[in-house]
């Protein structure tokens, strides 16, 4: 599985797309397979704040629960609201459609402790 | 870790393989919501190779299974099968089983695969005088075939002088047919028994002969099916086919340190036996004190947001803490949130529609009490084929 060029990875299997000042996060492909169905997603309130690396969220798949963990600092500024009524989005289009947050960058050198598409690759290989 | 038979077959059919009780087993194949659908309008086919067998035998084998278990093996006619239980002293759940008569003098008893040694060395120690317990899960592969269309898939394999025995086979019935399968020649105790809900049946055969049932099976389900779903089904949906049914799984429902009573099962005891049986003194002196058995199990439907786990707190809002989940899972046939809870039975009575409460990380998330089983069964329907069953 190849995964996007344009976004950076966390060890966790989140993905961020950056621009500017903004990112939008999501969780990887392979994350979404191994969960399976998923059927329930709980992200913060618009508002609430991320730290790298800490559990924001959870996701559940018909399965089990499972921890999000946040690939960046910031301030929740939307959340996908469409995966209240259709969580399985998440296993469709994990990528676009199935986006968790956008998020205000608090600190955008955090970046560099993110893996790149090849990396993340070669973690789930 | 332990095999079964048709391992091969699973990597083959691209599923994904988990640890289960110390079996390496399918945990899904195309994924479990598509899976628990196909069970639900068409039929499932399922491995559950990892489940014990033990074969029970001898002219004082009946007497002896009712002393060793919580119901009365006896009683069964031959060709019949019972849900039971069994016990410890002090009426703890080891296990819960199903025992088939399949002779005169001969019983088969299925144990979960968990409990499979524990259950085997209890009727070894219970009945070894009186009858001969052998433990024949090493040689004994099970395959089920669940759903509305099993009658007719798995009927396509019977022989024809067999097919009007086979089709006459009741809810919880057995009997040994002989099938004659891609050149083989296979014994099989075929069982219309189950643990989805559905009409389906259960086949034991020979480990030899799993390979080739298995694959006659596939292909008559997918020749036979009349555009309704049919495909292999993991234990993902196994799961969420039985809870939605309302039916105990041991190490979540059931455990050693519950009574029959406490999960709602107590029908199952026969307290009047008049040779006794092993825990039927604790069991007895505590019904016939009228004292209250200390569990009840409950159904509950979250109507907040969020999934009830195994493990998670339940209470009356803002009230104490009652008992935790037993099991939980979104249910795919209602579209959501189901599970069953383990309270304390001094808070009884709980009613269908009372308000109480999930702990899901931390918060209180609205529940309701719900009858069980959450979805009404059809495994008992008179018929599984033909026209009595068009879309039942």
């Amino acid at each position: 599985m190849t995964s996007p060029a344009d976004l950076r990875y966390s060890k966790e299997h989140e993905w961020v797309r950056v621009s500017g000042d903004r990112a939008v996060i999501g969780i990887t492909a392979h994350a979404a397979g191994e969960l399976g169905d998923v059927v329930f997603v709980d992200l913060p309130a618009v508002g609430a704040t991320l730290k790298q690396f800490a559990v924001f969220g959870a996701i559940e798949s018909v399965k089990a629960v499972s921890d999000l963990f946040s690939p960046i600092s910031g301030s929740v500024m939307a959340r996908n609201e469409q995966l209240v009524s259709a969580p399985e989005t998440v296993n469709v289009d994990p990528y676009g459609e199935g986006w968790l947050l956008e998020v205000a960058l608090s600190n955008t050198e955090e970046l560099a402790a993110l893996l790149d598409a090849a990396g993340y690759d070669k973690l789930t290989a | 870790m332990q095999r079964t038979a048709l391992y091969e077959e699973h990597l083959t059919l691209g599923a994904r393989m988990v640890d289960f009780a110390g079996w390496e087993m399918p945990v899904q194949y195309a994924g479990v919501i598509e899976e628990h659908r196909a069970v639900r309008t068409g039929a499932g086919l399922f491995d559950l190779g990892h489940m014990g067998e033990i074969r029970v035998s001898g002219p004082s084998a009946g007497a002896a299974l009712d002393y060793a278990l919580i119901s009365t093996p006896s009683a069964l006619l031959v060709g019949r099968a019972q849900y039971s239980m069994i016990v410890n002293e002090v009426g703890g759940i080891l296990d819960d089983l199903v025992v088939y008569r399949i002779a005169d003098a001969e019983w088969l008893v299925v144990a979960n695969a968990s409990n499979r040694t524990v259950v085997a060395a209890a009727l070894r120690e219970r009945v070894g005088g009186s009858a001969t317990v052998v433990d024949e899960s090493d040689n004994t592969s099970m395959i089920a075939i669940q759903g509305v269309t099993s009658a007719e898939i798995f009927g396509s394999l019977i022989p024809e002088e067999e097919r009007s025995a086979f089709h006459a086979l009741r809810n919880y019935s057995a009997a040994t047919m002989r099938l004659e399968v891609a050149g083989a020649a296979i014994t099989a105790l075929i069982a219309r028994t189950g643990y989805t809900g559905e009409v389906g049946y259960e086949a034991y055969v020979e480990n030899a002969h799993a390979v080739v049932l298995w694959r006659a099976l596939l292909a008559a389900g997918s020749a036979i099916s009349h555009g309704t779903p049919f495909q292999p089904i993991g234990l993902g949906a196994r799961d969420t086919l039985r809870l939605e049914a309302g039916m105990p799984l041991y190490g979540n429902e059931l455990r050693e340190e519950l009574t029959p009573f406490d999960v709602g099962l107590g029908r199952v005891v026969k307290l009047d036996k008049p040779g006794g049986f092993v825990g039927g003194e604790a069991l007895l002196a505590r019904s016939t004190r009228g004292e209250r058995f200390g569990r009840a199990l409950v159904g509950l439907r979250v109507t907040g947001r969020g999934i009830a786990r195994h493990g998670y707190e339940v209470r009356r809002p803002g009230g104490a803490t009652l008992g935790l989940i037993t099991s939980g899972t979104h249910s795919p046939s209602l579209g959501y949130p189901i599970a069953l809870a383990d309270l304390n039975a001094e808070a009884a009575p709980f009613t269908p529609g009372e308000p109480l409460e999930v702990l899901i990380r931390g918060e209180g998330v609205a529940a309701e009490v719900t009858g069980v089983p959450f979805i009404p069964k059809r495994s008992t329907e008179g018929r599984a084929q033909g026209a009595h069953q068009q879309g039942g």
